[in-house]
């Protein structure tokens, strides 16, 4: 059974139909790619999968569960992880203190009044700040890290809680060309390590084609393409979306 | 209750409702335009009353000497707040938030002292407006003829704003700058008149309200309070920006206020409600459920969120041995201070205040700081506090150890209500809810008099005997204040602390990674709710008593200067403003009759020239001094 089923989920904004009978499975293990032109839906899907937007219809299950109508807040508890286009982390907090957030949370300990908080998971936030390579910026405020790190800080503090499900909205945006391709090698290790499941929004198509297993393609609120590299290359519906039928340059 | 007197009632409403929404549409323009809420409007309001005072006694004997009087009262009001929008506002237009509310609320001070210089400390009663000094009979009552001309006033001045912001260029420019005011600056407007012209406008409105009041009631220094909370309210109510917002809600706000006066006393279930003692709680209640309802007011929208900028916090650390050794000496003196009872005779008492403060202010710090929640009603907590305390001792004769524990209770019972509203708005809004809510609290103490004392207070709450003399009285305080200091920083670096810092620095995140932020605020209102409520259970046994205006806008305006005096991103700062400002209030004001002036002037300089506070300035200097000299040093190794 796959880990995500979207099935036939529609979204509209007043008379826009942003999304539309929209339906697409993702296995465990697979480092999925969802591309797609501005203005395609791509953001509408991600933020109905991880409980901003609730869909009109339709319905998206984890393993069996309903995600539709739960909060975002829920749907981290089922075992869904997030990273956002433009990075959010807690600015006034050390790197270590932003992990530690995220284990107090997992453990439901936030609301613990006396003991302080940097006696509590010291060592295994450092081994997921390890894993991205931050472990010695640990002590530094995250509010005075450069971009990059910062996205790596996400990273480890979305895997934190040991996710089945990664969703991940451009995950490379604002990052040097090297860094770029550093970051998606370390999710992909995460995919095959831990045979977990990770949905990527991205821009940059040598990062997408070098490392998704599978990608699919939006375009005015549907899916028209589903494959492999090879097959999205060669799709004639993608090239018309991205390149256009050509038509409008033809001699009337 | 009689179909007539109803019907004069709801007149005495719609009279009401004119000079309401006169103050309001000011208000709503200028927060419209310049995005700040502006406190200083019900001043100018006040200085309509007081200017309109002495030109119709002047010039006001014939119909149209009068009429003249009022529109140049008006003037004179308008170009007064043009010359405070250049000279001030321009400033701080783009300062946090936090900032542009304490600036306005400056010139709210430093106006009231100006008031009270040019026109003394009585109230003024001014001559009646000349040919409509009659009455009217509306079935079988007499109604003034001047308040029928209120009555049009109103719907008239609608009219006029009407036709000119829809159908002038300024009018259009005014809208437009409503809705995105970056565009408009883009478009090559000069955006600085703008502002300054449309604070004018407001500014003349808020005069023309108050100088078409001067036949009605007499000037007095406190119409600039009592305005501005009614104001708040209405352009809260009608959507802040939106003037046929204003009308409807003034139209609203005044109705329901003279139903309630109306009403009379109702009977519900044996027990006696006092309406028409309970308008200013039915007018807060309002705002509270159109606040909780429908955030953006009748006919507001949506507003962008509100600029959060605490991210470049830097984070808590715990402190380094030498402070912890700082700290221990400091109390050690504390605790050697009643040996010197006969050299520093006073030091006890004013001691005992500034640790009452100390407690206050760490309480507010706690959810305006790490918490990112600026509270403008802290006042509702100590309040609930001190009366908790003062009506168990006095009604319910319970011995004082178990009022001050007792006492407090109260508060949280408060914060709990209170937080569950506040923690669902941000910005300006929930300063603004929590300002309402801290009015009712207000309200109904100085309304309930049979529970309360009413204006009167509570009095004769004493200490138990055991801790009659100063001496025990001033170890109770030094020891509440030092457990509630250590237990606050205890919590702000527990996980709870880590939350609630989290959830100010990234509501985003933080929703993204299972924190319940709403849940985590609200808790956070009800620790500082708690700390602030036993501030206020102190404060009554050191001062014997209680009474409204100890818990009126002035504490909770107190606490914040508090708190930025001393710096809102250190954990010491709020305990350092504390002292040296009720230190200054205690020797200021026994030298000068105009105190609030000069507490105007600090609020100014902190806004203006300190926005770190005083520990935040220093540790700034600190570090500056640290790496300047250290690059001296590399370099002069270096060139070795």
């Amino acid at each position: 059974m796959s880990l995500l089923t979207i099935d036939n989920i529609n979204k509209a904004f007043g008379g826009v139909k942003a999304i539309n009978n929209v339906s697409f499975e993702l296995p465990r293990g697979q480092l999925l790619a969802l591309l797609g032109p501005n203005g395609a839906g791509k953001s509408t899907c991600f933020n109905m999968l991880n409980g901003q937007l609730k869909p009109d219809s339709g319905s998206i299950k984890l393993e069996g569960v309903e995600l539709v109508g739960r909060h975002p807040r829920q749907i981290w508890n089922e075992g869904v992880g997030r990273t956002f286009q433009i990075s959010a982390t807690f600015g006034s907090l050390t790197v270590l203190e932003n992990l530690q957030m995220v284990l107090l949370s997992r453990d439901k300990k936030l609301f613990r009044l006396w003991t302080p908080a940097a006696s509590y998971y010291k060592k295994e936030a450092l081994v997921l700040l390890d894993q991205v390579g931050m472990a010695d910026q640990a002590d530094r405020a995250c509010s005075v890290l450069a971009y990059g790190d910062v996205k790596r800080v996400e990273l480890a503090m979305a895997l934190a809680h040991d996710p089945k499900l990664l969703l991940m909205d451009e995950p490379t945006a604002g990052m040097a060309p090297k860094e770029r391709n550093q970051l998606v090698m370390l999710v992909k290790k995460m995919v095959i390590d831990r045979n977990l499941s990770v949905l990527f929004t991205e821009h940059s198509m040598d990062v997408v084609f070098e490392h998704a297993d599978r990608m699919i393609v939006f375009a005015r609120g549907e899916l028209i393409a589903d494959g492999s590299a090879d097959d999205i290359r060669n799709d004639p519906k993608v090239r018309e979306v991205y390149f256009g039928s050509g038509k409008s340059f033809e001699a009337a | 209750m009689t179909l007539s007197g109803l019907l004069v009632q709801l007149l005495n409403g719609l009279v009401d409702a004119s000079s309401l929404f006169l103050v309001a549409s000011g208000l709503s323009l200028i927060f419209g335009v310049t995005r700040i809420m502006n406190f200083a409007h019900g001043s100018f309001y006040m200085l309509g009353v007081y200017v309109a005072y002495t030109f119709v006694s002047h010039m006001g004997e014939s119909v149209g000497g009068f009429w003249v009087a009022i529109i140049l009262s008006s003037l004179v009001v308008a170009l007064l707040g043009a010359l405070i929008e250049i000279v001030i506002l321009r400033r701080v237009y783009r300062a946090p938030e936090l900032f542009q509310l304490l600036a306005t609320f400056s010139l709210v001070l430093i106006l009231q002292d100006l008031a009270l210089f040019i026109w003394g400390p009585e109230d003024l009663f001014g001559p009646r407006a000349p040919g409509l000094t009659g009455s009217i009979e509306i079935l079988g009552r007499n109604f003034p003829q001047y308040n029928l001309v209120m009555i049009v006033i109103g719907p008239a001045v609608l009219g006029i704003l009407w036709l000119l912001l829809n159908k002038t260029r300024w009018g259009v420019l005014i809208r437009a700058a409503t809705q995105d005011r970056e565009m408009v600056s883009t478009l090559g407007v000069n955006q600085a008149w703008l502002f300054t012209s449309v604070f004018a406008l407001g500014c003349f409105l808020a005069g023309l309200g108050g100088a078409l009041q001067e036949p009605r009631i007499p000037a007095n220094l406190a119409l600039d309070l009592e305005s501005i909370g009614t104001a708040f309210v209405v352009v809260v109510v009608g959507g802040m920006g939106s003037i046929p917002g204003a009308f409807l809600a003034a139209l609203l706000i005044a109705e329901v206020k003279a139903l309630c006066i109306a009403l009379g006393t109702l009977h519900i279930f044996g027990i006696d409600f006092p309406m028409s003692k309970m308008t200013l709680v039915a007018e807060f209640l309002i705002m509270a459920i159109i606040l909780v309802i429908r955030p953006w007011g009748l006919l507001g929208k949506p507003q962008a969120a509100a600029r959060n900028d605490h991210s470049a916090e830097p984070p808590l650390r715990p402190s380094l041995p030498i402070f912890k050794w700082c700290t221990a000496a400091l109390v050690l003196a504390l605790l050697l201070v009643p040996v010197f009872e006969e050299t520093f005779p006073y030091a006890q008492i004013i001691l005992v205040e500034i640790f009452i403060a100390v407690l206050f202010a760490a309480s507010l710090h706690f959810v305006m700081g790490p918490g990112g929640m600026h509270s403008f009603g802290h006042a509702a907590y100590f309040g609930l506090g001190a009366y908790g305390a003062a009506i168990l001792v006095v009604t319910w004769k319970l011995p004082m150890e178990l009022a001050l524990v007792a006492g407090p209770l109260l508060a949280v019972l408060g914060a709990l209500v209170f937080g569950w509203f506040s923690v669902r708005l941000s910005g300006v809004y929930l300063a603004m809810l929590t300002f309402a809510f801290a009015q009712i609290v207000w309200s109904i103490v100085y309304q309930w008099d049979d529970v309360t004392g009413g204006s009167n207070g509570i009095f004769g709450v004493w200490p138990s005997d055991w801790l009659s003399s100063t001496t025990a009285l001033y170890y109770l305080t030094l020891s509440i204040m030092l457990a509630g200091i250590l237990i606050l920083r205890r919590i702000l670096f527990a996980p709870f602390g880590l939350a609630i810092r989290a959830a100010r620095d990234s509501d985003l995140r933080a929703d993204a990674i299972g924190v319940d932020v709403k849940r985590v605020q609200w808790v956070a209102f009800v620790v500082a709710g708690l700390f602030g409520g036993i501030a206020g259970a102190i404060y009554v046994f050191s001062k014997g008593g209680i009474s409204p205006e100890a818990i009126g806008v002035g504490r909770s305006i107190d606490g914040l200067v508090m708190v930025l005096l001393g710096g809102v991103q250190t954990l010491f700062g709020p305990i350092v403003g504390a002292s040296i400002f009720t230190w200054l209030h205690d020797s200021v004001a026994r030298e000068t009759d105009y105190w609030k002036a000069v507490l105007g002037m600090i609020i100014l300089l902190i806004v203006l020239l300190f926005p770190a506070g005083i520990v935040g300035t220093l540790s700034h200097l600190w570090h500056w001094v640290k790496h300047h000299i250290l690059l001296q040093t590399k370099k002069e190794e270096a060139s070795k």
